[in-house]
């Protein structure tokens, strides 16, 4: 099994929408969005989990999401449905399986047995499917590093707030400051496994300004992307993940010394009076990869 | 015969109106044209006061009889009470024939529909019919035909003698004994009586119907005595919550705001935009988000707008209290703001449909419109718009003045989504055309936008814009890879009423409606 192309790719955005209704699935790229977020929990009402599969299942094999990850969240593993939600999800063709309340890594073997079940079953390409977990309580934060070491198909973990919020017996008070441990906690973890890291959804969609400072916390704290319920969140979040001017052309200097030092046999020099080695290197390909995102680099690397 | 948007035309049709086909915009510019004047009868007596009693009287003083036509406004749009309160005095006084020149009809005038069926209506001539008309109208249950006009082409064809008016029912918000008619401070106030103007100037008799009995002289009055021969005044002309809402929240649907900054930034590309631009918009969610993304731009550049044309709603009386519009001139009031604001602020005024959209006078304010933005049910790819029939084949929309602000601005952009439901906006041929697609310079969808190759200039000056330029094909087959291609319509082959263009030339005619069967 090669690794999935696709395990890496741009999340600034990930977008909560309900399977079981057509009028939210059947075109929500047009927002631009980098990942969709087709959910069979919460969302869908336990009488409506099979219509919700049905129409899950004809969106994945009938709609061309132009280039929109599909990520499936199924119900917990402590539920009857989530077996077949897989089946269902990877008979579609998803990209990624989201799996509800993760607390180890165990939940997460099993779910890849599944995966890998599944892929056969309906002639998917083995590791086609990757997996990311929401952490939504003490234990699940605690575990963050194992949850992420669990899988090769692993992409990253997202912080899933009001459950974890009410599992630390508070509440989502607006200013963060009850998410402040388990966001710096997960990032840790996320980047000590190689994986990314997602934080929680902004619920309260009158108040844009908060949201807005939300979202650059958590981007300058390192996360890869946020949660989102709403299309009008998608571009405050795709502003803030997009680097400036300044940063787009230090990093192309950076990629184009690098390369170039390198062949010279030169590992130290400087760039605009800055010392830079090849530590920068990914990070400055990583600020290039979300200018081209939000279309503002015209440049050829 | 075959008419310049490529619509069959039957010669039936034609000797029936003795109507021409459609054969362009511009095709009479120039034409000298001889306007028909109405009887009046004259007073020259003192007795000073023109009030009658009664709807029944006054159809009595005004000789009312088979075959008449009656003139009637829609400024109280959903709320009206005038036009059924008249049509029933009409049908229990048991005259025939009748014909109904509005200048639009809608679902509150559904207690109609019976008056359509028993023959006591047989004509109508308005903007467009929403409702119980519409579909009467659909399943042939009119006598006659229903010509469906534009707000430009109601007045060129009453001034020219096309539409006789026998009788015009002016709804008035304020009016004294004598006959000098307000829109404000009333029950029933509407901002603006402007449909009615070429009533009160070329119907034979003119009665204005109030509710609100205001000493004489009733001024300023935007209808005056010298046109009306009688007032009646009733319980209730209007229902105030129904003629204008409170002004509709900016709407918060996502696709509407796209499409509304496709359209700000599309606008802003064009040379037009510049200090001094003219722009009218419709009242749509996508419309009035474009107007204010629109004077965020205009603040930052400090570019201000000359004057405003409406249909107006808050986010355009905002701009002219701000002072980023130096003028607005008002044929109708689509929320209770605009109709305050035409009486608080001294740079709104009030304007004639005939001022605002005839074409066949000596200059209409729409020939100096910058941009326009209008909706449509339905673009094809030759850029022609449908805003009266639906896709289902009835009547259920209005032309209102999309086709005269189209042909009038320079630069006329219409917003529609790709789909409405199941539905495909972009096709390949518009069930029935209202609107020639030589008019329409640009469609905006939430999945791209569509210039008219005819707009070679707009297209260079906007090239950079970085906006998700399409060919009207792309969308279309984009349309149509989601929904499928629709079958066709199935109509019937009685032709129930005619798409007269602004000119008075034929641009698409309406047919009865057929129950949809399934091929085998």
């Amino acid at each position: 099994m090669t690794e999935n192309p696709n395990k890496k790719r741009l999340r600034r955005s990930m977008m909560f929408l309900n399977a079981q209704k057509p009028s939210l699935i059947k075109d929500p790229y047009i927002y631009k969005i980098d990942s969709l977020m087709l959910d069979l929990e919460d969302a869908v009402a336990v009488t409506a989990k099979d219509t919700a599969r049905f129409s899950l299942y004809h969106a994945l094999k009938t709609i061309d999401y132009r280039g929109a990850e599909r990520v499936v969240r199924i119900n917990g593993l402590d539920t009857d449905l989530w077996e077949e939600d897989i089946r269902c999800s990877v008979a579609g063709g998803a990209d990624v399986i989201r799996i509800p309340k993760t607390e180890n890594a165990d939940m997460v073997r099993a779910v890849e047995e599944k995966v890998v079940q599944a892929e056969e079953e309906f002639n998917r390409e083995p590791g086609s499917t990757l997996i990311m977990a929401a952490l939504e309580s003490a234990k699940g934060v605690m575990n963050a590093y194992e949850v992420c070491m669990a899988s090769d198909r692993m992409i990253g973990i997202a912080l899933s707030g009001g459950d974890y919020t009410k599992d630390l017996q508070t509440k989502i008070t607006g200013t963060g400051v009850e998410l402040m441990g388990a966001r710096q906690h997960m990032i840790i973890a996320a980047r000590a496994a190689g994986v990314q890291c997602f934080d929680t959804v902004w619920t309260n969609l009158d108040d844009m300004e908060g949201f807005r400072k939300d979202v650059q916390t958590i981007h300058d704290m390192g996360f890869d992307g946020k949660s989102c319920i709403n299309p009008r969140q998608i571009d405050i979040v795709h502003k803030i993940f997009t680097p400036t001017q300044k940063e787009i052309i230090f990093s192309e200097k950076v990629i184009r010394e690098i390369d170039d030092k390198k062949a010279k046999g030169i590992g130290v020099f400087t760039v605009d009076g800055k010392m830079i080695d090849i530590a920068f290197y990914d990070g400055a390909k990583r600020n290039i990869m979300l200018a081209k995102a939000a279309g503002v680099y015209k440049g050829d690397l | 015969m075959i008419n310049a948007v490529g619509r069959e035309i039957p010669e039936e049709i034609l000797k029936l109106t003795g109507k021409e086909v459609f054969q362009g915009t511009h095709h009479f510019d120039g034409k000298i044209v001889q306007k028909s004047g109405p009887k009046t009868r004259v007073v020259i007596n003192s007795n000073g006061s023109k009030l009658v009693d009664s709807i029944h009287d006054v159809l009595v003083k005004c000789g009312l009889k088979d075959g008449m036509t009656l003139g009637f406004h829609h400024h109280f749009r959903n709320g009206d009470k005038v036009l059924n309160l008249v049509v029933e005095e009409c049908h229990k006084m048991g005259v025939r024939n009748l014909t109904i020149a509005a200048s639009s009809l809608g679902g509150q005038n559904d207690p109609i529909v019976p008056y359509i069926e028993d023959g006591t209506i047989t004509n109508i001539q308005s903007s467009g019919v929403r409702g119980g008309i519409g579909k009467a109208i659909s399943e042939g249950k009119l006598k006659g035909l229903a010509i469906m006009r534009s707000h430009g082409a109601r007045v060129r064809a009453i001034e020219t003698g096309e539409t006789k008016i026998d009788i015009a029912f002016i709804g008035a918000p304020t009016a004294d004994e004598y006959g000098n008619l307000g829109a404000n401070g009333g029950k029933a106030d509407c901002g603006v009586l402007s449909y009615s103007a070429v009533d009160a100037q070329f119907a034979d008799y003119v009665v204005a119907v109030t509710d609100n009995l205001v000493p004489y002289p009733n001024l300023p009055a935007q209808i005056t005595q010298t046109y009306v021969d009688y007032v009646v005044v009733v319980d209730e002309i209007g229902d105030p919550k129904k003629i204008a809402t409170g002004a509709a929240k900016p709407t918060t649907d996502q696709r509407k705001l796209l499409m509304a900054q496709y359209c700000t930034d599309f606008v802003t590309a064009t040379p037009y935009f510049k200090e001094g631009f003219s722009y009218q918009t419709g009242v749509g969610g996508a419309s009035i988000a474009s107007t204010i993304s629109l004077a965020k731009v205009m603040k930052e550049r400090n570019i201000h707008m000359s004057f405003g044309v409406g249909g107006l709603t808050k986010p355009m009386c905002d701009l002219l209290d701000e002072g980023l519009c130096r003028t607005l001139v008002d044929t109708q009031d689509f929320d209770e703001d605009a109709i305050k604001n035409i009486s608080t602020n001294p740079r709104h005024f009030y304007i004639t449909a005939g001022e605002y959209a005839n074409p066949f006078n000596k200059g209409a304010y729409v020939n100096k419109l910058d941009f326009v933005i209008l909706a449509s049910l339905e673009v094809d790819v030759h850029f022609n718009c449908n805003v009266v029939v639906g896709s289902d084949g009835y009547v259920t929309g209005a032309q209102g003045g999309h086709p005269d602000t189209a042909a009038g601005a320079k630069c006329t952009i219409v917003i529609a989504p790709i789909m409405q439901g199941r539905i495909p906006t972009i096709c390949t041929d518009v069930t029935t055309v209202t609107t020639p697609g030589e008019d329409v310079d640009v469609v905006i969808t939430d999945y791209g936008i569509a210039i008219n190759p005819k707009r070679q200039d707009l297209i260079e000056a906007t090239k950079d814009s970085g906006l998700p330029f399409k060919t009207i094909e792309e969308l279309r087959d984009i349309a149509y890879s989601i929904t499928g291609e629709p079958e066709k319509v199935q109509f019937g082959d009685r032709i129930v009423g005619i798409i007269e263009a602004r000119d008075g030339t034929i641009m698409d005619v309406v047919r009865e409606i057929k129950p949809f069967e399934f091929k085998d």
